[in-house]
Formats: C-alpha cells, sequence, structure tokens
C-alpha cells in the first residue's frame, strides 16, 4: 500500500495524463477516487443526491477540460478539484456570479519546478495529517465552514495548522511565475 | 496612480479569505475580495492556504456513492472534447482591475455616476442582494458623509487615497469595517478618489439630513 504522501504526488501524475495523453485510464481512477467525495461535499452543501450526482460529473469533465491550467506547485489536486467543485456550488446552489481575481497564466513555457512541485504536495499532505488529528469538535467546525454551513459571518480562522508554510509555498510559486512573465 | 506590488498596506482579513475560500462571501464582497486579490499576491497567497484547508477537508469527510453509469456518462462527456483554450491572460491595463470592470462594463470612463450629495458620486453595481457593491467618487479634499454600519462594510481604494479615524488608504488597500466602527473617510487633497465599497447592510448617517436621505440615495 503506498503511503498517503506518495499517493498525493500520484494525483498530480494522473493530471498529467489526462493532459498529455488524455488518459482514460487516469481519468477513471480519479473520478472513482474524488467523484464520491465531490458527491458528498454538494449533498451536504444542501443538493439533493439527483442534483448531486450531475454537478458531480460536470466537476469532474471540467477537470478533464482544464488540465493543462492546474498548477501543482501552487496547489494539490484535492485542492484543484475542491475550487472547481466551490464553484459549481455558488452558481448552481447560491445562484450567484462568483467575481475571480485576474489570471496569472502559466503554460508549458513556465513548467513548474519538479521539486516545488514535491514540496507543495508534502505540504498538502502534512496539512492534510493535522486536520485528521484535530479534536472532532475542531475538525466538524472546519468541514462546516468549508460545506458551506457556516455564513460569512459565523466563520473564524482556525489557528494552529500548519498554514504559513504553506502560504510561503504558493508566494515562492507566484514570484517565479511573476518573475518568468517579465 | 494605480496599486503597484508592495504598496499595499491593508489587506484582507483572515475572516474575508476563509469565506471566499469557502464560498460563503456574499457577491458584493466576493467582488471587493477578487479586485484585491488581482493585486496582491499575499492576500492570493493566504488564500491559496486557506483553499488547501478545503482541499484536505474533501479529502477526510465522507463519500457518497456514484450512480453505476456515472463514469460511463462522463466518459461520453469528455470523450473527443479538446481541452478548455487557454484563458486569454486576465490582467488589467487600466485603473480597474479585471473582476471589477467586468461589473462596471469598462474601466473608469465607462462608470455611469450619480451625484449624492456633497459633490460625491456613486454606481451602484448589479450583485446578489445579501450585499450591495457601490463605486464612490470623492472629490479631492470632500468628505464621506460621517457613518455607522449595521454591519460589515469592505472599501477598496482604486485611484486616489481617503484617510480616516483608523488609518490611510491609497491604492489597492482595503478598509475592513465592522458595525462597532463609526468613521468618516475624507478624500486627500490633490486628487479624487475612486473606491469599491460593499456593505451588508443600509449605512446608517449620524446626522439627521442624510439619515433622511439615505434611504432614498440608497448609500
Amino acid at each position: 500500500m503506498p503511503s498517503a504522501e506518495t499517493m498525493e504526488e500520484n494525483w498530480v501524475g494522473h493530471i498529467r495524463r489526462i493532459h498529455h495523453d488524455k488518459d482514460e485510464a487516469a481519468f477513471a481512477e480519479l473520478f472513482r477516487h474524488f467523484a464520491p467525495r465531490v458527491k458528498a461535499f454538494l449533498i451536504r452543501s444542501g443538493a439533493d443526491a439527483a442534483l448531486a450526482e450531475e454537478c458531480t460529473q460536470d466537476v469532474m469533465a471540467t477537470l478533464w477540460r482544464k488540465a493543462h491550467m492546474f498548477d501543482p506547485s501552487r496547489a494539490s489536486v484535492a485542492t484543484w478539484i475542491y475550487t472547481i467543485a466551490r464553484n459549481r456550488r455558488i452558481d448552481v446552489l447560491r445562484r450567484q456570479r462568483r467575481p475571480e481575481p485576474e489570471d496569472l497564466p502559466w503554460g508549458p513555457e513556465h513548467e513548474p519546478d519538479q521539486a516545488d512541485v514535491i514540496a507543495m504536495q508534502q505540504e498538502a499532505e502534512r496539512l492534510g495529517q493535522a486536520i485528521a488529528e484535530l479534536p472532532q469538535k475542531q475538525r466538524d467546525l472546519l468541514a462546516r465552514a468549508f460545506y458551506g454551513e457556516l455564513s460569512h459571518s459565523e466563520i473564524a480562522a482556525e489557528t494552529g495548522l500548519p498554514l504559513g508554510t504553506i502560504k510561503s509555498r504558493i508566494r515562492l510559486a507566484l514570484d517565479r511565475l511573476r518573475h518568468a512573465m517579465g | 496612480m494605480t496599486a503597484t506590488m508592495g504598496t499595499i498596506r491593508h489587506h484582507l482579513t483572515d475572516e474575508t479569505l476563509l469565506a471566499y475560500s469557502a464560498g460563503t462571501l456574499p457577491e458584493a464582497f466576493a467582488l471587493v475580495a477578487a479586485s484585491h486579490l488581482s493585486l496582491c499576491d499575499e492576500c492570493r497567497a493566504r488564500l491559496g492556504a486557506f483553499e488547501a484547508v478545503g482541499g484536505a477537508t474533501l479529502t477526510s469527510v465522507g463519500t457518497a456513492e456514484m450512480g453505476d453509469a456515472s463514469l460511463e456518462r462522463t466518459l461520453a462527456m469528455i470523450r473527443g472534447t479538446p481541452g478548455d483554450p487557454d484563458p486569454a491572460p486576465r490582467r488589467s491595463a487600466g485603473t480597474l482591475p479585471i473582476p471589477l470592470s467586468d461589473y462596471v462594463g469598462g474601466d473608469v470612463d465607462a462608470i455611469r455616476w450619480r451625484p449624492v450629495g456633497g459633490g460625491v458620486r456613486q454606481m451602484v453595481l448589479k450583485t446578489g442582494d445579501e450585499a450591495t457593491a457601490r463605486l464612490l467618487y470623492i472629490p479631492a479634499g470632500e468628505a464621506v458623509p460621517e457613518h455607522t454600519h449595521g454591519g460589515m462594510e469592505l472599501t477598496m481604494v482604486l485611484s486616489g487615497a481617503f484617510s480616516d479615524e483608523v488609518d490611510r488608504f491609497g491604492p489597492g488597500d482595503v478598509e475592513t469595517a465592522d458595525p462597532t466602527i463609526q468613521h468618516q473617510p475624507i478624500a486627500e487633497p490633490g486628487a479624487p478618489c475612486i473606491c469599491l465599497a460593499a456593505t451588508d447592510s443600509r449605512l446608517r448617517f449620524r446626522s439627521w439630513i442624510p439619515r433622511l436621505l439615505g434611504p432614498i440615495i440608497g448609500i
């Protein structure tokens, strides 16, 4: 059984295979792992089972179409899928537009450094571990915040999670992108 | 003068970024957040950290079984479809960050200002009705009438600068005001101040004249 750490890095490989080879087997593996999680997320956010199933298929199809835009030096695959599912929830369940920041485009010419990618994926893994070790009550609160069960005024930042290092990692990746863009 | 990376001193709060990353921020506030994030890599990185928590939560909390044919159906959706084209770089050449110019329909010269008294002008932007977003034009040296808030107010400076009881706010800076803050922003002399303000309930003006006007001008 591969460690969870290797698993995160593998998912990056899956996205790459989808991007470069249109690899349906890689897509199927990602689907089997993530689709039931996305569906649970959408149900908990207020969708009925049929709507959640339909939206999940949309989310996974989006992942296929946007595979070339995933930047593994800035996010884990789980985080990227989370943001796609969250945006879909805002569209469909909250019926609002989501204003998005200006893009920092990156393409093959800015292929991120492999060491940065591995470091980012390991950070994400560490964060997952830290969350798993939180007391049940705090973990529930976090889940409720991200599953859209708390209003924006009820949400307060959690402490004690290793977010500083992730922030610094992303900051570094952004600096490199800005530099590459001249 | 427009904001440049590194000159921003007042950032989005953790609470705002967390709510934006969770997708629970009303659209008007999300517009301020996206506008600031367009100019501020520091907040962009902090947002990325909060989103990482969202991603980790997705992997650790529960699953719901997908229908038998769901994978086949999704494969049918994607088979033969090309990837989305690379998005055109969305980087503003004007004064307004792109998420904001999307709502205005252009840059500063496309803003349809309406007078609200005292030389102050506004344009209310169309967003979901949980909160209201408006652009404000404050002539150099002039003040926005003193007010308190029933709820939260986020104000981002787009050009010029204002000062209030809290501090000075320049291009790109965001002031986060809660119901306890009573303030009177005054535009700096020399240039008008243009800002984007989002509120989640009607502002309450302190003196009686603007209070009567409040419901009419919608500020």
